[in-house]
């Protein structure tokens, strides 16, 4: 690469239940973003005209979340007018595929320091809500055999051979394991409680987790997906999987990402802007990649997309500390570690979004975040981060401490 | 004749559609009347509204499907055009500045109803004749005269998907109440009171504007784009998944434009892209298939096509029936449903009257739906005695044999029968499989001997294979045609030969099936791409509901009859797998819960057994295993045709779609061959051949078909 891109800071917002009786319900998503700009600013005394572009993920870019909500939040954060923003959408992946547009400007040289991020109030712009043709136009879905993310899920647990056991199990670890991080302190490095305009905080920490989760309750949950399934999307799955007899449902909200409201920002930057700045780098973006893989399926991208990964840095599995797979559906995370042949003891360390929630357009940008501090506690050096995406597509993003 | 053109004293211009023809049909001859008609409309002074109207039985019978299964790829454009022409004038009729009323006066079917829908207000008279709906969908086609699009602003999405994705006709008292009519009134006052209703609304300008002309209609049910109508469409499409498997591109079009029409396109673009999307779809090989077939193949052969000539209609006046079992209980209630007395006789009367109880039960059921009075139950009823007295049956003109698929028990029920016969009265033989020639031998009467194969269960499945032995009279088979219609079953006439025509056909393709399974192919993989053929269920799941023992045994039947050779079999391995199955694992089918699958309470699933067939890395290309399964039955279906077992192309189509699952958007097993394209099929035969065996050469008929270009018709 001819300029490295460097992490400088990478922060985000608690995450609370993404319906109307969520806590951050009341923050517009505008603010949410603009508040993480403002303690950025803040951190590092940042001269804001010195930042090339700010690039946030959305994947309901509509109403509240409409008209280029990155442009929003840089005037919103009273940046400097100097700042341009713009939004983008590569569904679950636009959180991290907004950092790796940053780092590839930053290499490339277009720009040598920028804001990369994203931002979902799910609760305020229900996931949907930008329609698309993929999954609700008639032609298409028929054409492609278009069928809703979770029946994809249930049928990579059926190929895969997890059953309803095996995917609360997974869950019930994440609740512990993000319960743990959060009560040791281990997120608070990089969490911005949320305030209002007064300075009063509305939420401080993540409060989605349910850390008093068992078996038993995991149990008693109902499939998700299983009436959707029987109206003729289970057949249409399988008209391209002829060697599954039945699509075995055991996904439930409770082995599931969350629905929950959700900002993250990393500052990304060359090795001369940083020095220009007095900005310490606290990691670099080793290599990116996207891949796409069967979009019936449509989940089964993340692996590939590692692979590819290490391929092109040109390291291998044993190269890397630590692996964090956004947990999706619990068999995302599950068929990762078997694409990669990982242990699930250094993958998702700190739990996931089973435990935390997943707000569409910024998880990606989270992870970020979450593994630089997982890291520096460790003191190791790698993490792979990685998102399945609708229409089968899956983004890995390498990163290192420096 | 064209339309006839009246203007009243009130100012009201009566049209009264009467075509040349039995019916007023959307044909070349429709546009230039329904043009003058509108001009003269337009140039009208003092008009007060006009009424809509038909000189004939029916309103209107809808598109011309000899025209519209005509038209090739080259076609298209000059269609479109010609839809968009007919549907600017249906356009100026409706916004003319008048009440504008349809005075239906008796079935407004398709294009019929559509013309209706150009109107402002839908009065239906009483009619018990009449039907109302779009049935487009059912043949292959979609509403493109304006219907798609002003049905869907109309009811909304989701109240509108059954009439255009189902093709659901209902009754004058049902379209009031689902909102297709606004009004039903005696025949006689119809067109009265269409002039009382046009002089009510003078004065009333909404009366003269249509639904999607009016500033600020509301679509009921709301936009497509809504947070509630989004994942509707989306599971809708499902659900079209499920019933075509995405085999057949009409409802999905529909589905599209409905979802277009509500809220994402304006009304006139609408229309436009309807009219596209309706040229587009009619050269396709679904819609010509179930046009040719469902249309013009069904009207031949419920018209009489393969009925002998010359021979005057009759009516079967008293029914025996003789076996209260399965087949004998379906039979009773078909009959007793279109009013004939049937005894129905068992050698025990229990058992006769739990035969009777079948039909009890079925009507029990239709009562609680709605769909009958108990009075009409109890009147079906009345008709059906059960009894275990040979002397009951005395005097019946048909006696239907239903007993054990046996010659010698067959001959001993007739022996004991046949001389109860009414003066003239026929024999009916209820078999699948045994020789129709060989058990009329011990009849008295050969002539009067035919064979009658219903399919089961009799009182859902629409077919009837009559089978001709050598010595059946031409009036025995004309009276066995005649009494299917009049149990409203669509018979086809077939020789003896083994297997007649749809036991031997059906077999082929199951048996197709199992040979890959001994070739080594997923036994899962061969279901599955059998049934997304479009096939009703996969063939090994059939072959296990038919139950494996059954096949193997009439097999070994035939066999030892003389009727087949173990040389000459097609597919041995198949044979002998299955026959392994039964004798050396105990796999009968899936009566005893054991047979290709496993069947448990939890569902069913592929017995482990078969992996030691399996020989993994051998999978064939999915194309080559759909193939082999569909070509087997298409193959063996010419050579019916070319052997006389089938009297007729339509008999072939016709009775391969409703008695042996061939798929629907094929047209059936013959006219497949006509849209896939005669060369392109022999030349396909021939690479299955060399690649598969010779059984999957093309027969003499198929070459010569091609050699001289001649479509199967």
């Amino acid at each position: 690469m001819a300029n490295a891109a460097y992490i400088y800071d990478a922060i985000r917002t608690p995450r609370s239940r993404g319906k109307a009786n969520g806590t951050l319900h009341e923050v517009k998503p505008v603010q949410l973003a603009a508040g993480l700009l403002r303690e950025m600013q803040s951190r590092h005394d940042l001269d804001t005209a010195r930042v090339g572009d700010v690039v946030l993920g959305c994947v309901s870019p509509v109403g509240d979340q409409g008209s280029d909500i990155a442009k929003g939040a840089v005037q919103a954060a009273h940046w400097d007018e100097a700042v341009s923003g713009v939004q983008l959408d590569r569904f679950c992946g636009s959180g991290l595929e907004a950092v790796n547009t940053a780092a590839a400007k930053i290499v490339a040289g277009q720009e040598d320091l920028m804001v990369a991020g994203g931002v979902e109030s799910m609760s305020r712009v229900p996931m949907g809500s930008s329609g698309g043709a993929m999954y609700l136009d008639p032609d298409m879905i028929m054409d492609q055999r278009a069928v809703p993310q979770g029946i994809g899920a249930d049928l990579i647990a059926t190929i895969d051979g997890y059953t309803r056991e095996d995917v609360d199990a997974f869950a019930m670890e994440s609740q512990r394991r993000a319960a743990h991080a959060r009560d040791s302190g281990w997120f608070d490095k990089s969490v911005v409680p949320v305030r209002d305009e007064g300075g009063l905080t509305i939420l401080k920490r993540d409060d989605f987790i349910k850390p008093d989760t068992d078996m038993q309750k995991l149990g008693a949950l109902n499939p998700s997906f299983a009436a959707m399934g029987s109206y003729g999307f289970d057949d249409m799955a399988l008209s391209k999987y002829l060697e599954v007899a039945r699509i075995n449902h055991v996904h439930t909200p409770g082995n599931s990402s969350g629905i929950v409201d959700g900002s993250a920002a990393v500052l990304i930057g060359s090795e001369q802007a940083g020095k220009d700045l007095g900005l310490t780098p606290r990691g670099r973006i080793v290599q990116a990649t996207m891949v796409s893989t069967d979009p019936v399926i449509m989940l089964a991208g993340p692996g590939p997309a590692a692979k590819k990964c290490l391929e092109k840095a040109g390291l291998t599995v044993n190269d890397v500390d630590l692996w964090e797979i956004n947990e999706a559906f619990a068999s995302v995370a599950m068929r990762y570690m078997k694409d990669l042949g990982i242990d699930h003891e250094i993958t998702n360390v700190n739990g996931g979004s089973i435990a935390m929630g997943h707000p569409l357009g910024a998880t990606g940008a989270m992870l970020v975040s979450t593994m630089l501090d997982e890291l520096e506690r460790r003191n190791a050096k790698r993490a792979m981060l990685s998102l399945c995406i609708g229409g089968g597509m899956g983004i890995s993003t390498l990163i290192e401490r420096v | 004749m064209a339309f006839a053109y009246e203007k009243d004293a009130n100012g009201i211009v009566s049209v009264t559609m009467d075509m040349d023809g039995p019916v007023n049909a959307m044909n070349d001859a429709f546009l230039p009347q329904f043009l003058e008609a509108v001009d003269r409309i337009e140039a009208e002074e003092d008009l007060k509204g006009v009424i809509w109207t038909s000189a004939k039985e029916t309103f209107f019978a809808g598109g011309d499907l000899n025209m519209l299964k005509s038209i090739t790829p080259d076609g298209v454009e000059a269609l479109f055009e010609s839809v968009e022409g007919t549907k600017a004038v249906m356009r100026r009729l409706e916004k003319l500045p008048v009440p504008i009323v349809a005075a239906i006066n008796g079935a407004a079917l398709g294009g019929g109803y559509e013309i209706c829908l150009a109107c402002n207000y839908r009065i239906a008279s009483e009619n018990p004749k009449t039907k109302i709906g779009l049935p487009e969908v059912t043949l292959g086609l979609l509403p493109g005269g304006g219907g798609t699009v002003r049905l869907t602003w109309l009811l909304g999405l989701e109240a509108a998907m059954p009439f255009l994705l189902e093709g659901r006709q209902v009754s004058p008292s049902k379209a009031l109440a689902t909102g297709l009519v606004h009004e039903v009134v005696a025949p006689d006052q119809l067109l009265e009171r269409a002039r009382e209703y046009i002089l009510s609304v003078q004065g009333n300008e909404t009366a003269a504007v249509q639904p999607w002309d009016t500033k600020g209609y509301k679509i009921p049910g709301g936009p497509s784009n809504s947070p509630k109508n989004a994942p509707r469409i989306a599971g809708a499409t499902a659900m079209l998944f499920k019933k075509t498997k995405g085999l057949m591109p009409a409802p999905t079009r529909i589905l599209d434009i409905m979802t277009e029409a509500a809220g994402r396109i304006d009304f006139d673009t609408a229309q436009r892209y309807e009219s596209r999307r309706f040229a587009s779809l009619t050269p396709l090989a679904p819609t010509k298939n179930m046009i040719e077939t469902l249309f013009f193949g069904m009207n031949k052969v419920n018209g009489g096509a393969s009925r002998p000539k010359d021979i005057p209609r009759s009516k079967v006046q008293r029914l025996g029936i003789l076996g209260a079992g399965m087949m004998g209980q379906g039979i009773t209630y078909s009959a007793a449903m279109a009013g004939i007395p049937v005894v129905l006789k068992d050698t025990t009367l229990t058992a006769a009257e739990r035969g009777k109880a079948y039909t009890e039960k079925l009507l029990t059921k239709r009562v609680e739906k709605g769909r009958m009075t108990t009075e009409q139950r109890d009147a079906v009823l009345a008709l059906i005695t059960p009894t275990n007295k040979a002397e009951d049956i005395k005097g019946c003109d048909l006696i239907i044999e239903a007993v054990f698929e046996k010659i010698d028990v067959k001959n001993a029920v007739l022996s004991e029968h046949e001389e109860l016969l009414a003066e003239g009265g026929f024999w009916g033989s209820n078999t699948s499989t045994l020789p129709i020639t060989r058990l009329a031998e011990k009849s008295a009467k050969p002539a009067n001997f035919v064979g009658l194969h219903f399919f089961s269960p009799v009182d859902k499945m629409p077919l009837l294979e009559i089978i001709a032995g050598d010595e059946t009279s031409d009036e025995t088979l004309a009276r066995a045609f005649d009494f299917a219609r009049q149990i409203k079953k669509t018979p086809i006439i077939v020789g003896d030969k083994t297997g007649f025509y749809t036991s031997r056909t059906i077999g082929t393709k199951m048996l197709e099936a199992a040979q890959l399974v001994a070739e080594g192919q997923d036994p899962l993989r061969v279901d599955n791409l059998s049934r997304l053929t479009g096939m009703p269920t996969g063939m090994l799941s059939l072959l296990d509901e038919v139950q494996l023992k059954l096949v193997d045994d009439i097999y070994n039947t035939q066999v030892q009859m003389g009727l087949q050779d173990p040389a000459d079999e097609a597919t041995p391995e198949a044979r002998k797998l299955v026959h392994d199955l039964i004798t050396e694992h105990d796999r009968l089918g899936r009566a005893t819960g054991k047979g290709f699958y496993e069947y448990t309470a939890d569902g069913k699933a592929i017995w482990s057994g078969l992996a030691a067939w399996r020989k993994e890395g051998s999978d064939l290309p999915d194309q080559d295993i759909q193939d082999r399964i569909m070509f087997r039955a298409i193959l063996e279906t010419l050579r019916c045709l070319e052997e006389g077992v089938l009297r007729s192309v339509a008999d072939g189509n016709v009775g391969s779609i409703l008695g042996i699952g061939a798929p629907v958007h094929t047209g059936g097993y013959i006219q497949f061959v006509n849209t896939y394209g005669l060369d392109s099929f022999v030349s396909r035969c021939d690479e299955l051949a060399k690649l598969y065996g010779d059984r999957f050469a093309p027969p003499e008929i198929l070459k010569n078909h091609a050699a001289d270009q001649i479509a199967f018709r």
